[in-house]
């Protein structure tokens, strides 16, 4: 191969190798993140969940997977076999796909696209197709039902997802995914801190965009079966699954990226060196942390019921202590030491993140799909528009008149929290105003006027 | 970066054969919801010859608000209705020789232009590398075409509540 070839080859070495690890990464910690929602389900209900897999169910993610890939795969009689083939596919490529503009780590992106967090946007957006085409193919009333709630569900949510995402945009002044990080570390403070207003109704969005509980009425199952899903078995069921997990983290990612700082690290203005090295105090803690992990599970082992679990246990200690190693060697290199550590700032956010999710789950009941349509159009949308006003006049405050960011943006955090307690109260009596006019119309005599 | 002519050319004619097949398609297709499908496919396509063209945000566009919220409220409604009654009547129209009539005149102007050489047909082709525009497009909106950027959002407004308005008369 001449030099000419490899040099016009190499610009796209990187971003096919980062796709492939993706591609090849993501089953995985999707399977993980399902065992700890389980797990800390189980914490929160005091049960134990998976136990029997490995120790402390390590093992039953990928036992789970197994037994999906040899399922038998039923499709329909009557369903509408081309689109029910395609319609998981729809939902786990548009789901890998927004992956390609997230950034992991400064270096560790796979196009720093000029148009990022639209072009995110516009990929997630194309998932509901999966969603609806297959509630529509599967050829049954119950996916019918889910496929119809998934698609006016997105299509209301999305405007208040957007809206609150303009607000960080507003600070950021980029479309840039990157950009909008090296802006944060410029400004020397996450933007959540300058409009969690918009954070907050991002979160809640975020929550009714994935599908997940409070807000998973397309599957809910205690009245639809599993929504959209019904008809789906084996592995073209687990395509789904792996979609709404992939779809998780990107939502976590988009909220990481755009309001918690992306792959800074906490206090990352702070600059405490070690006496007598260039190592920073605050980048020795993620390879603390897994020397903490390594250490519980040696500990652990010997306490385990089985040899093979307490084999395993040793194993997992041991890949933690590489990790360790890792993340503590690479403070002495420089060229590694930004990707590396980015990267476990940014998915530590992400799991952060994604943990206020489960906890959700656990904590509210379900949504009638009333109070959710209401929740959306008559609270979020209302109060995100407000919240971009807010900012925006914020900025002005600031750029144009010298204010003090604590004083302009406080200002505006009391004003939307205002305009937030003006909406409820109206909503309030607007129910109360109709559940008087029906209880009026129910006790008129019939044939009255 | 550039990209060398051929694949330009190449990636041209794969979108623009893409759309006018699905556009095909989707006037033939029996089912409403597989002709919803191919205006998707159609729409996508011509989303990848604005990206051809180097025009990015009008891509993303195109996708975010066609495909992604348009067409979902296509298939909603289409799914909402009962269509088993309007499958079962006879779905073509009778004005094949008018639409014909039409084809071909249509036709015949397209051959005209490319026949005296219009300087639609031989534009200077794709500029090879432009750089990243959206903050441009931001630009000329709200700057340069500020006002009948604004008279014309304050106008669809207006289509919007005047909508929502006789959609609630029609209901009480």
């Amino acid at each position: 191969m001449s030099h000419e070839t490899l040099n016009a080859i190499m610009p796209y070495f990187l971003p096919v190798f980062y796709g492939i690890v993706i591609v090849l990464v993501l089953p995985l910690l999707a399977g993980y993140i399902v065992l700890l929602e389980r797990k800390v389900m189980a914490d929160m209900q005091a049960r134990l969940g998976p136990m029997r897999v490995g120790p402390h169910g390590l093992l039953q993610p990928i036992a789970d997977a197994l037994k999906l890939l040899i399922k038998e795969d039923i499709i329909p009689e009557k369903a509408d076999k081309l689109i029910f083939l395609l319609a998981p596919l729809i939902s786990v490529t548009m789901a890998l796909l927004a992956y390609a503009a997230l950034p992991f780590g400064p270096v560790f992106q796979i196009a720093d696209l000029d148009i990022g967090l639209l072009f995110i946007l516009a990929i997630s957006s194309l998932g509901v197709y999966g969603i609806v085409l297959g509630g529509w193919a599967s050829n049954s009333h119950f996916s019918l039902l889910g496929a119809m709630r998934s698609a006016a569900q997105l299509v209301s949510y999305e405007t208040a997802a957007g809206l609150a995402l303009i607000s960080a945009l507003l600070l950021g002044g980029s479309l840039s995914m990157k950009s909008l990080v090296e802006a944060q570390d410029q400004a020397g403070a996450w933007f959540i801190f300058f409009a969690p207003c918009g954070f907050f109704i991002y979160l809640v969005a975020s929550i009714a965009e994935t599908n997940r509980a409070p807000f998973d009425l397309p599957e809910a199952e205690s009245e639809l079966v599993a929504g959209y899903m019904t008809e789906y078995s084996g592995f073209r069921w687990s395509l789904y699954f792996l979609a709404e997990y992939a779809n998780m983290i990107v939502v976590a990612g988009i909220a990481t990226t755009l309001f918690l700082g992306g792959w800074l690290r906490p206090f990352a203005s702070f600059h405490g060196h070690i006496l007598g090295t260039g190592v920073e105090i605050l980048d020795i803690f993620p390879a603390l942390l897994f020397l903490g992990i390594c250490g519980y599970c040696f500990w652990r082992a010997p306490r385990q019921p089985v040899p093979i679990q307490k084999l395993v246990m040793v194993l997992v200690g041991g890949l933690f202590l590489v990790l360790a190693v890792v993340m503590f060697g690479s403070l002495f290199v420089p060229v590694a030491m930004p990707g590396i550590h980015g990267a476990f700032w940014f998915l530590a956010k992400v799991l952060t993140y994604l943990y206020g999710f489960l906890w959700f789950r656990f904590t509210f009941p379900r949504y009638r799909f009333d109070q959710l349509m209401k929740l959306g159009w008559q609270f979020l949308i209302p109060l995100a528009l407000a919240n971009v006003m807010g900012v925006g006049v914020a900025q002005i405050l600031r750029q144009q008149l010298g204010w003090n960011a604590f004083a302009a943006f406080g200002l505006t955090l009391l004003a939307t929290i205002g305009v937030a307690a003006w909406l409820v109260t109206l909503n309030d009596r607007r129910d109360r105003d109709q559940a008087a006019a029906a209880a009026a119309a129910a006790s008129a005599p019939a044939g009255g006027d | 970066m550039a990209t060398p002519m051929a694949l330009q050319i190449g990636f041209f004619y794969f979108f623009a054969g893409l759309a006018i097949v699905c556009a095909i398609m989707m006037v033939v297709a029996r089912s409403v919801v597989h002709s919803a499908i191919y205006l998707i496919g159609a729409l996508l396509a011509t989303a990848g010859i604005y990206l051809q063209l180097r025009a990015e945000f009008l891509f993303i566009v195109q996708v975010i608000l066609y495909v992604g919220g348009i067409m979902v409220l296509f298939v909603f409604v289409i799914m909402l209705v009962n269509l088993d009654v309007a499958a079962r009547q006879r779905q073509f129209s009778k004005q094949l020789w008018l639409a014909l009539l039409l084809a071909v005149v249509l036709g015949g102007q397209l051959l005209l232009m490319a026949h005296i050489d219009a300087p639609i047909f031989n534009s200077t082709g794709v500029p090879q590398s432009l750089p990243p525009n959206t903050a441009e497009v931001a630009t000329s909106l709200f700057q340069t075409y500020m006002l009948p950027f604004e008279i014309a959002s304050i106008m669809l407004l207006v289509a919007m509540v005047g909508a929502v308005l006789m959609a609630k008369r029609r209901d009480a």
